[in-house]
């Protein structure tokens, strides 16, 4: 790799790479990140000796890309030039696509996804209802190229919107340009990204720092996992103009360590950065330099706080404190200190290359831009979407995502984590945007999108929740520790039976309290999912409490299973699997269960192909 | 009688990032990957020679999930209960575990085959519910199906002999 020293060098090598390109060879796209859960190495690998045996060596690239989004349909394969998509590809499917797809130029059929609307095989990527409604701005090269190749991101205008703020933009109109572009911060809370970069290039004290927050912690949340491993340069580039327009020198990339591939492509992009002469002393032969380095977490959701973060990256506990002086003014060592999450970076190149108005076009009025969801639980087309600020929860939930599998009806929508709040089907046409999340109580947060359906009980979400809180609070104050301690053995109470009406004036009493006087994020948020399900769930609750009855049929103290001796075949199943030897019955006779011995742990009722085990 | 342990690979470590302000999490890290855990004779080398109080070391290791004072099983299960998993079952998964191993999170069994731990989301939501065993993932586990996967990694071939 050659050392680039000036930014004509920069612009030339890009324009070398693009002619070098040929748009019409054949390109195998193959997601090696979340795929490889479901085979993705191995249709590799089929792939790699499918071409062999045809001849097509040399004549057909396959790019090992990072999430194509549609991980419901993992693994996916993409062919260009024609944009062919492939999905639930297993080996033994790879000889028939190349034979259709790279020596016939057609689409194989048998693999295309069918639109579930009318069964019909879409051929192309682009026309997949699942793609079709989204815009991919931060996501525009996942999927599209190999993020271990800094040649492939240069290919795509890479680097190019660095040079622009290097050679024609003094630091306070970068700051300005990102000010106008209306970009918040896609952490969570929302803060204006160009006003945090303003507070920090004014604030007194030398060296400043740019840290990277990487620590995705809710749990539900994918995209900055997706973004690291699919795109890591780009990543790089925000930070490189982020810290061009501050006045930093030192930057960190602080990753969960949960994400071993994500470490693997940030490490490589940063050494061939180097190597490229993109990060160092003198980039470019300006007088700019920076320097980046990689933290890795070692496992505390805490962290993900901008104070705790900084605190784990001194080598301490992580541990929030008080705001202010905020990190603008007092963050690592004390210094001046800019941290924005993955997705925000992002968000910048883009910002820089195509200027302010375009991107403050998109978007509502006040919340600008793209959001990334992250869609999982009880929905079909469970994976990674861009969609433009302002879409209704309704277009994502049934458009994009395809609707609640086996037609159970829609009960809420999870946004935020642990710190959002639970929207209801009364509300599926909200538009989402910062604003509006939050008058509905709830929050943007870092873009989980969890669906539930009718199976899913809003008491033991919100006791699932709290859990998560209760465990991960620092326990450096009060409310936090305490409070979230009390609300949680209230519901547990109440999930118990064991619930009082009273309860829930209590927990509407510790609710505010905990949000007003605690410390940091995690603990003035961690009620939201008490308080939204309490809003709209209310007659959940009581149901627990009044008729010790969970409607839901989740919590088991209040439930019991039972076997249909009409339904049941006698086919010993769930005899042979319970592992209580609770089940008995003969060979094609309806079994029965003994109560007296049953964990109620749901085994029968997962194993059961006759639907004969009821819950009650 | 006390284990012994090679403290030249620490020591190595402890040079490597001699001077760098706030080594203590990363020299950390990197000692866990050399033994598998932290025992206490290399945590006592780290301090002496990063001028750390063993307390502050303390402090900092039962801060993170992410390290062990107990030596590990061979194999680490991490079963996912974040919100996706949750919704999807997790629970029982979790459960059907512990009653096959009969052992709790954060245990380790007898016989160092497995330790199990659960985690807040390993980020692969469409897996739900999913399991980690070392870095592999097996996901729309039901609680059966998890206790199957046991299999591939005991040793012995009865799961249940594994665990004694």
């Amino acid at each position: 790799m050659r050392k680039l020293s000036s930014i004509e060098e920069l612009v030339d090598l890009q324009k070398t790479l693009l002619e070098a390109r040929d748009p019409h060879r054949p390109r195998i796209r193959i997601c090696m990140t979340g795929c490889r859960a479901f085979g993705a190495v191995e249709v590799r690998d089929a792939f790699l000796k499918c071409i062999d045996e045809k001849g097509l060596s040399g004549k057909v690239d396959i790019v090992e890309t990072g999430c194509h989004g549609f991980c419901a349909r993992a693994p996916v394969v993409a062919i260009d030039p024609q944009g062919f998509f492939y999905q639930q590809i297993s080996p033994r499917d790879v000889p028939e696509i190349v034979q259709e797809s790279l020596i016939e130029g057609r689409a194989a059929e048998k693999y295309l996804y069918k639109d579930p609307q009318n069964g019909k095989p879409v051929p192309l990527e682009k026309d997949v209802p699942f793609y079709r409604e989204q815009m991919k701005i931060v996501l525009r090269n996942c999927g599209q190229i190999d993020p271990t190749r800094i040649e492939d991101y240069l290919v795509r205008q890479g680097y190019l919107a660095f040079a622009k703020v290097l050679s024609s933009m003094s630091p306070e109109k970068v700051i300005e340009e990102v000010i106008r572009s209306g970009l918040r911060g896609r952490g969570g809370a929302g803060f204006p990204a160009g006003q945090k970069w303003k507070f920090c290039r004014n604030a007194p004290g030398e060296p400043k720092y740019v840290i990277c927050n990487a620590d995705e912690g809710d749990p539900g949340a994918f995209m900055d996992r997706a973004v690291l491993e699919g795109d890591p340069h780009t990543v790089l580039e925000g930070m490189l103009i982020a810290a061009y327009a501050i006045g930093a020198r030192t930057g960190y990339i602080y990753v969960r360590a949960e994400y071993p591939i994500a470490v693997t492509h940030v490490k490589k992009a940063v050494a061939d950065a180097k190597a490229m002469g993109l990060l160092g002393e003198k980039i470019l032969g300006t007088d700019f330099s920076f320097d980046v380095k990689i933290k890795e977490g070692a496992g505390a959701f805490v962290c993900g706080e901008e104070t705790a973060l900084i605190a784990s990256i001194e080598g301490r506990r992580g541990m929030p404190r008080t705001r202010p002086p905020f990190p603008a003014n007092a963050g690592l060592w004390g210094k001046p200190t800019n941290i924005n999450n993955v997705e925000t970076y992002a968000n910048i190149p883009p910002i820089i290359h195509r200027g302010a108005e375009w991107y403050a076009s998109l978007g509502t009025e006040k919340s600008k831009g793209t959001k990334i969801f992250a869609l999982a639980g009880k929905i079909n087309n469970t994976g990674l979407v861009e969609v433009p600020m302002g879409i209704t929860l309704e277009r994502i939930i049934f458009e994009i995502g395809g609707g609640i599998p086996q037609g159970k009806a829609f009960k809420a929508a999870q946004t935020g984590g642990p710190s959002g709040g639970c929207i209801p089907a009364s509300l599926l046409n909200l538009p989402i945007d910062y604003d509006s999340l939050t008058a509905a109580g709830a929050i943007m947060g870092s873009g989980g999108l969890i669906i539930t359906d009718e199976n899913t009980c809003m008491v033991d979400l919100a006791k699932f929740f709290l859990t998560f809180t209760q465990s991960e609070s620092c326990g450096r104050c009060v409310p936090c520790r305490l409070g979230t301690k009390r609300m949680l053995e209230i519901l547990q109470r109440i999930t118990e039976g064991k619930g009082e009406l009273s309860d829930l004036e209590t927990l509407k009493e510790l609710a505010p309290m905990v949000k007003d006087t605690s410390l940091c994020g995690l603990g003035q948020t961690a009620p939201n999912p008490v308080l939204t399900t309490l809003n709209y769930f209310l007659d959940e609750y009581k149901a627990h409490i009044v008729e010790k009855r969970c409607p839901a049929g989740v919590c088991k103290a209040l439930i019991r299973y039972e076997i249909d001796a009409e339904a049941c075949t006698g086919c010993g199943v769930c005899r042979k699997a319970c592992p209580q030897k609770a089940i008995s019955g003969k060979p094609k006779e309806p079994h029965s269960l003994d109560q007296s011995l049953c964990i109620k742990c749901g085994i029968c009722y997962n194993e059961c192909k006759f639907n004969a085990i009821k819950v009650l | 009688m006390p284990e012994l342990f090679d403290l030249d690979r620490v020591d190595q470590v402890l040079e490597k990032y001699r001077g760098e302000e706030g080594a203590l999490i990363p020299v950390l890290q990197e000692t866990q990957n050399i033994y598998g855990y932290l025992p206490e004779v290399v945590l006592r080398r780290i301090s002496r020679s990063m001028k750390v109080p063993l307390s502050k070391i303390y402090g900092v290791i039962t801060f993170y999930a992410q390290f062990y004072l107990h030596p590990r099983g061979r194999h680490t299960i991490k079963s996912c209960q974040g919100t996706a998993c949750h919704v999807r079952g997790a629970k029982g998964v979790l459960e059907s575990l512990v009653r096959e191993l009969k052992i709790e999170p954060g245990e380790t069994t007898q016989d160092l085959t497995f330790s199990l731990e659960t985690v807040a989301c390993v980020g692969t939501c469409f897996l739900a519910p999913v399991i980690m065993i070392d870095q592999d993932y097996y996901g729309k586990l039901t609680p059966k199906r998890a206790v199957d996967v046991l299999k591939k990694y005991s040793q012995r071939r009865d799961g249940k002999e594994a665990s004694r």
